[in-house]
């Protein structure tokens, strides 16, 4: 991966609007995407050669090559793990692209959350392995199977909920800078917080993302390529998968320390690549499926040391302004939850300078995808 | 409720514990435990494995409560507890299950306020073969 450093760039980034319900299927979400993107950088779709997406993304590519108009593809590639998967897709493109096997490449998420039916309740995939070990049980949904590691988290270190509710704050306060969001004109309080009902304990409403409808996509290409695009190149400076070893997907309770997952080995390897370190970053878009994701995520990526992620959302750190300001848009807890996609182009807008609460002078983002399960994250620079 | 669907890995554990029998893969040439089972030991790279009976005493290693919207069958005796249980004879293993009052009771039938991490607790089985957990001290 030495050779992958600013070696691409994302050009151009496209999203539909988000809510909890539209009426356009996955399908049609995906090509308005896929066409703001590379409208955004200059690029006719005809000369798109490589694409990358989700495992769990239900848009084929032979249906979205077709329907948009992509020229032949060299290059094809599809993550797993859910949300794990997101900054993987840029990944592979950046890898396909810096090492000749395709120009142009678009990564992409449609997803009908918001109306649609959630995976959990489909019993018939919930039953084998691992799932024979815990949904008998009543460990059914995501919440509970990350509820159990925050848990855990708070018993051995200390943090509390007033940790997690400053990660949900910041997300929100965001989000009310952020038209595009489905939280804009909602403003949050420590009061909604604390006396909102329990989704499962000990997490609670306002520590869970929300389920969306919406697409988003970005469009990478060569460091050469890039100067020749509509916007100032957003460079993938360093990228990293991580699965640790004897990890158990989301309910990571078997390994040796379940409290060291999976950020712990992508951080490794996306740093080992880095000119830059933790302390030079300027903003974060950490994977927010849930608030308690965030402390474990910034132990992992090293911004403080283990057990100190509930102390460093403290003093407003989060925040415009603090130590690391996080989820620039709102994230997956006030934004959209479009498995972390928002995310990447978040990072794209802030390091063009034009986030819609911007930190000023960034020139590094780190992006993260999924803690808790097979992941990925990327650092970004202008 | 949900059963186990069991695999071939998985089914020895289940035909014991519906004997009431707790055990746990072990690899028959190293002897390490693992847990969930799988077909190949990771440390010695066997495939050779056999199911060492463990003993049922263990330590709430985390617990969750969860609340509606759940399945239909457990939104009715929501909010009830989902503990992880450090096994005593192995700390590194460690099980999912529900804590509750006596074998058969109800997922909800202990309050979650007589939850604690660290508390000790002892193995029972449901008669349908699902692994309870009772508090050693109630």
């Amino acid at each position: 991966m030495a050779g992958l450093k600013d070696a691409t760039a994302i050009v151009g980034i496209g999203q539909t609007p988000f809510a909890k319900r539209l009426d356009e299927d996955e399908r049609t979400l995906a090509c308005r995407a896929v066409l703001a993107a590379l409208d955004d950088a200059g690029i006719a779709p005809d000369e798109v050669d490589a694409l990358a997406s989700y495992t769990m993304e239900e848009t084929d590519e032979v249906e979205l090559a077709k329907a948009v108009g992509f020229g032949d593809l060299t290059f094809f590639s599809k993550v797993g793990y859910g949300g794990g998967g997101s900054c993987a897709t840029v990944a592979h493109l950046a890898g396909a692209i810096a090492t000749g096997q395709a120009s142009v490449g678009v990564a992409w998420r449609s997803r009908k959350r918001g109306s649609g039916p959630r995976p959990w309740r489909n019993t018939n995939v919930q039953l084998p392995t691992p799932a024979q070990w815990t949904r008998p049980y009543g460990l059914l949904r995501p919440v509970d199977e990350i509820a159990m590691l925050a848990r855990r988290y708070m018993h051995e270190f200390g943090a509390t909920r007033d940790h997690l509710f400053n990660v949900a704050l910041a997300c929100r306060n965001r989000a009310n800078q952020n038209p595009d969001a489905l939280m804009y004109d909602r403003p949050l309080t420590r009061e909604m917080y604390m006396t909102s009902r329990w989704i499962s304990e000990p997490l609670c409403l306002f520590d869970n993302c929300l389920e969306t409808d919406g697409a988003l996509a970005c469009v990478v290409v060569s460091r050469e390529r890039a100067r020749d695009c509509r916007h100032a190149p957003v460079y993938v400076h360093s990228a990293a998968q991580g699965l640790p070893a004897q990890h158990h997907g989301m309910v990571n309770y078997w390994n040796d320390d379940p409290l060291t997952g999976p950020a712990w080995t992508a951080a490794r390897q996306l740093w080992k690549h880095a000119d830059f370190t933790p302390q030079d970053v300027d903003v974060a878009q950490i994977y927010d499926a849930f608030t308690a994701l965030i402390p474990l995520s910034l132990e992992g990526y090293g911004f403080c040391g283990r057990g100190e992620g509930g102390a460093f959302t403290e003093g407003g750190a989060l925040e415009i302004g603090g130590r690391l300001p996080l989820n620039t848009s709102g994230g997956g807890l006030s934004e959209a939850y479009v498995h972390g996609f928002n995310l990447i182009n978040e990072g794209v807008k802030q390091l063009r300078g034009t986030g819609t609460a911007q930190v000023p002078g960034a020139a590094t983002c780190l992006v993260t995808a999924g803690e808790g399960v097979p992941t990925s994250a990327l650092l970004l620079r202008s | 409720m949900l059963s186990p669907v069991t695999d071939a890995d998985g089914a020895p554990f289940w035909e014991y514990a519906a004997r009431g029998e707790l055990r746990v893969q072990a690899c028959a040439d190293c002897g390490e435990l693992r847990f969930p089972p799988r077909p190949c030991c990771p440390h010695c790279q066997s495939f050779a494995s056999e199911w060492r009976r463990v003993g049922g005493q263990g330590r709430i290693w985390s617990y969750v409560v969860p609340h509606p919207p759940l399945l239909p069958e457990y939104a009715e005796q929501a909010p009830y507890n989902v503990v992880v249980v450090e096994l005593a004879d192995a700390p590194r293993i460690r099980l999912v299950g529900n804590l509750v009052t006596g074998p058969d009771a109800p997922l909800d039938s202990l309050s979650p306020d007589r939850i604690r991490i660290g508390a000790k607790v002892q193995a029972v089985f449901s008669g349908g073969g699902l692994l309870q957990w009772v508090l050693e001290r109630p």
